[in-house]
C-alpha cells in the first residue's frame, strides 16, 4: 500500500462478492470449485484475489463431490479451505459433507439456494436446501448450518462460518439465497484486526504422544498439519482414538457422541440470533435469509397499524436455536413462519412450539420473494 | 531378511492391531512391501509422504504404514490428493485405488487428474473385480469373465488402464504385476522421483474373489498366470498378433513428464505477486 493511512473500504457489492472478502478476511487461502448458478460469482472472486493472496490457492474441479475433496485435501494439509456451490452441485456434495464431519476436517461449504428439486429454477431464489443441510449426507452426524440476510452479513456470517470451522472442527454449511447473494448494496469490508479470526489448535505434545482423535474438555482434538512431523492415520470409517477402523460398540459410541457433544454442547456459543421488538410483541414472525428483511418491514408496518409485532430472526438454523425460540413462542400468542419452501424451519419450531402458541407459516414455491405485505397480512389477523 | 525385518519396524504402524485383513495369497500386500522399498531407497520422510487412498482391499492397505495416510470415500483418492498437492507441493503424494475404485465410481477424477497434470503418483491396483463385496463386475474385468453381476460372462469390454492414462496425458505410464516386484519397484521409484501425474497400474490377484470364480484353483496358479502372460514390453511390441491377445505388456509405455500442475500455479502466482509489489513500489 503506498499511503500508511488506511481508512476502511467500502463497496458496491453482490452478497456472493461479500463471501469473497469474508473468506480472504478469516485467512482462506485455497478455494476449490466448479461453476453454478447462482454461485458462480464466488468462484470467480476466488480465482481473480486468491493468486494475490500468499500461497493461495484457487482450483476448478472437475464435478462438486472433487471440489469438495479437494477442499477436505487442502484442510487436512492445514489449509483453511472453502467450496461454494448450488442446489444441484450441493446434492453432489453430500458425500463428502459426511466424510468431512468424520474427520472432523475443518472447511466451509457456501450454498446459495434456487428453486428445486433437480435443476429447478437456475436463477430464482428459494429455501429448500435448510432440512438437506441438516440432514441431507447419510448417518447420525450433527453439523453447523448458518444464513444470512444481505449483505453485509453474508461477509459476517462468512467469518462466523470460518471461526465456527476452526473452533469446532467441523464443515460449516453457509446458506444463502439468490435474492441475498445477487443483490447490490452497501458493503463495509473491516481492517484486519478488527473482526476476530480464529484458527484450529495444533497439537502442542511431542508427536509420539500425539492421539489424534482423543477426546478432552471441548471434545475437539487439536488438528495438526499433515507433513508437520504428526503423521496419523484418517479414515471415513467409525475409527478409535488412534484414527483405526473399529467396530468395537462402546469405541463406536464415544466417537459417534463426541462428534455431537463438541457441537451442541456450545450451542450458547453457536446459535445466533437477532430479535427485533419482541420484547413486548403480541405477534411474533420467526425467519432467516432474504425473508427475513421482508419481515423486518412488515413488522414496522404491523406497528404503525396497532399491532405490537416483533421479529425473532435466525442467523443460525442448525442447531436449531431453541432457546431463543423458545422465549418467543412462550411470550407471543402468535407466531408467524414465512419461508421460500413449503415449511422446513416451521417444523422445527412446531416441534419446540409444544402447544405454547399458534403457530401460522407462509410458503411460497413459486421462485419469488415473499413480500412484506404477505407476511403482514397474518400479522394484523389473528 | 534381516533388512526386510528392519523395514517392518521402520514402516509398519506398531499401534496398529494386527492382523490385517487381506486374505492369504492377496496380491496387496506384495504392491504394499514394493512401494514401502522404493519409498525407502529413494530415502523420503515418512513425515513428507502421503498415502492417500480409496475404498476397497486396496484401500484397506494404507492404515498399516507409518506416513501421513488417509482413506477416502470410493472413488475419491484423487480429489483429497489433489487438494493436499495443491495444498502443499512439498509432500510425496501417492493416490493408492483399485480398479472399481479408479476407473468406474472414481473414472471422472482419474481422467481430470491426469489431464490437469497434478502432481500424483497415482497406484491402481487392478485385480478386474470388486473383491471386498464379493465379486463382483468391474470395469477392468475381462470380457466373458465370471463375477457374481455377471453370471453369464462379462457382456462388456473392459478398460486398459495404461491405454487410458495414456489416452488422458499422464506423463509416466506404467506397469507390472504383483509376481514382477523387483520390476515393480523400479518403476515406483521412477514414478516418485517424476512431475507430474505419473501412473503405476499393477496387475494383483484376488484368489479369493476372482480367482475361485474363474478357474483358477490355487492363488499359486494365479501368480503363474501372470508369469506365463506378463511380456516385457518391448519384447510384446513385436510379437504376432495372436500371442498378443494371450498377454499383456508389462514395463514403461510413457517417460516423458512435464511440471505438475502445482509448480505452474505457484510460479504463475509469484510472477503476478511479483509484478504487482514493483508496480507499487514504483
Ligand atoms: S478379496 Fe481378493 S483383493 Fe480382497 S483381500 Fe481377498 S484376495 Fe485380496
Amino acid at each position: 500500500m503506498a499511503s500508511k493511512k488506511r481508512s476502511r473500504k467500502e463497496l458496491f457489492a453482490q452478497g456472493n462478492d461479500a463471501v469473497v472478502e469474508g473468506a480472504l478476511l478469516s485467512g482462506c487461502t485455497f478455494y476449490a470449485g466448479y461453476p453454478i448458478t447462482p454461485s458462480t460469482e464466488i468462484a470467480e472472486g476466488m480465482a481473480a484475489r486468491l493468486p494475490y493472496v500468499p500461497d493461495g490457492v484457487f482450483i476448478q474441479m472437475e464435478d462438486e463431490i472433487a471440489s469438495l475433496g479437494a477442499a477436505i485435501g487442502a484442510s487436512l494439509a492445514g489449509r483453511k479451505a472453502m467450496t461454494a456451490t448450488s442446489g444441484p452441485g450441493f446434492s453432489l456434495m453430500q458425500e463428502h459433507i459426511g466424510y468431512a464431519c468424520m474427520v472432523e476436517a475443518p472447511l466451509v461449504i457456501v450454498n446459495v439456494m434456487r428453486g428445486g428439486p433437480s435443476t429447478g429454477l437456475p436463477t430464482s431464489p428459494a429455501q429448500g436446501d435448510v432440512q438437506q443441510a441438516r440432514w441431507g449426507t447419510h448417518g447420525d452426524h450433527s453439523i453447523i448450518v448458518l444464513s444470512a440476510s444481505n449483505v453485509q452479513e453474508c461477509l459476517e456470517m462468512t467469518v462466523t462460518a470460518f471461526n465456527f470451522a476452526e473452533k469446532y472442527r467441523t464443515p460449516v454449511i453457509l446458506l444463502l439465497d439468490e435474492v441475498t447473494a445477487h443483490t447490490r448494496e452497501r458493503l463495509v469490508i473491516p481492517e484486519a484486526g478488527e473482526v476476530e479470526i480464529l484458527s484450529r489448535v495444533a497439537p502442542s505434545m511431542p508427536p509420539e504422544w500425539y492421539v489424534p482423535y482423543e477426546d478432552g474438555l471441548r471434545g475437539v482434538p487439536p488438528m495438526p498439519a499433515m507433513g508437520s512431523g504428526y503423521r496419523y492415520h484418517v479414515t471415513g470409517l467409525t475409527h478409535d482414538r488412534n484414527g483405526f477402523p473399529t467396530s468395537r460398540p462402546d469405541e463406536v459410541q464415544a466417537l459417534i457422541s463426541r462428534q455431537f457433544r463438541k457441537i451442541d454442547q456450545f450451542f450458547y456459543d453457536i446459535q445466533l440470533t437477532e430479535s427485533y421488538l419482541c420484547d413486548d410483541a403480541e405477534v411474533a414472525v420467526v425467519a432467516y435469509g432474504c425473508v427475513a428483511r421482508s419481515a423486518r418491514l412488515a413488522v414496522d408496518l404491523a406497528r404503525e397499524q396497532g399491532v405490537r409485532a416483533g421479529l425473532l430472526h435466525l442467523k443460525t438454523l442448525f442447531p436449531f436455536p431453541r432457546p431463543a425460540v423458545e422465549a418467543v413462542l412462550r411470550t407471543c400468542p402468535r407466531v408467524v413462519v414465512p419461508e421460500m419452501n413449503m415449511g422446513q424451519i416451521s417444523r422445527e419450531v412446531k416441534r419446540v412450539n409444544n402447544g405454547l402458541a399458534a403457530v401460522r407459516t407462509v410458503n411460497r414455491i413459486d421462485g419469488q420473494i415473499i413480500t412484506p405485505q404477505e407476511i403482514l397480512k397474518p400479522l394484523l389477523r389473528g | 531378511m534381516a533388512a526386510i525385518t528392519e523395514l517392518i519396524h521402520d514402516y509398519l504402524r506398531h499401534n496398529k492391531k494386527f492382523p490385517h485383513v487381506l486374505c492369504a495369497g492377496c496380491g496387496h500386500g506384495i504392491v504394499l512391501g514394493a512401494l514401502i522399498r522404493s519409498i525407502h531407497s529413494l530415502g523420503l520422510s515418512k513425515d513428507d509422504v502421503v498415502l492417500v487412498a480409496g475404498i476397497g482391499c486396496s484401500g484397506r492397505v494404507a492404515v498399516y504404514v507409518d506416513f501421513n495416510t488417509v482413506h477416502t470415500c470410493h472413488g475419491r483418492a484423487l480429489t483429497v490428493a489433489t487438494g493436499i498437492k495443491m495444498a502443499n507441493p512439498k509432500l510425496k503424494v501417492i493416490a493408492l485405488m483399485g480398479d472399481g475404485d479408479a476407473l468406474a465410481i472414481g473414472g471422472n477424477h482419474f481422467i481430470h487428474a491426469a489431464r490437469r497434470n497434478i502432481g500424483i503418483t497415482a497406484l491402481v491396483l487392478n485385480n478386474s473385480i470388486y473383491g471386498m463385496t464379493g465379486g463382483q463386475a468391474s470395469p477392468a474385468s475381462p470380457t466373458g469373465s465370471m463375477s457374481t453381476t455377471t453370471p453369464l460372462g462379462q457382456l462388456e469390454r473392459s478398460f486398459d488402464v495404461v491405454d487410458l492414462g495414456l489416452a488422458c496425458g499422464a506423463g509416466y505410464v506404467a506397469r507390472a504385476t504383483a509376481m514382477h516386484a523387483l520390476l515393480l519397484g523400479k518403476l515406483l521409484e521412477e514414478a516418485l522421483t517424476r512431475p507430474g501425474f505419473c501412473l503405476v497400474e499393477v496387475r494383483t490377484p484376488c484368489p479369493t474373489q476372482y480367482g475361485r470364480k474363474n478357474g483358477f484353483k490355487t492363488a499359486v496358479e494365479m501368480y503363474r498366470w501372470y508369469k506365463e502372460r506378463a511380456v516385457k514390453r518391448e519384447r510384446w511390441d513385436s510379437l504376432p498378433e495372436d500371442q498378443r491377445a494371450q498377454s499383456f505388456p508389462i514395463g514403461v509405455f510413457r517417460d516423458a513428464p512435464q511440471p505438475g500442475l502445482e509448480e505452474r500455479y505457484y510460479a504463475a502466482c509469484s510472477r503476478v505477486q511479483e509484478k504487482t509489489s514493483c508496480q507499487q513500489s514504483q
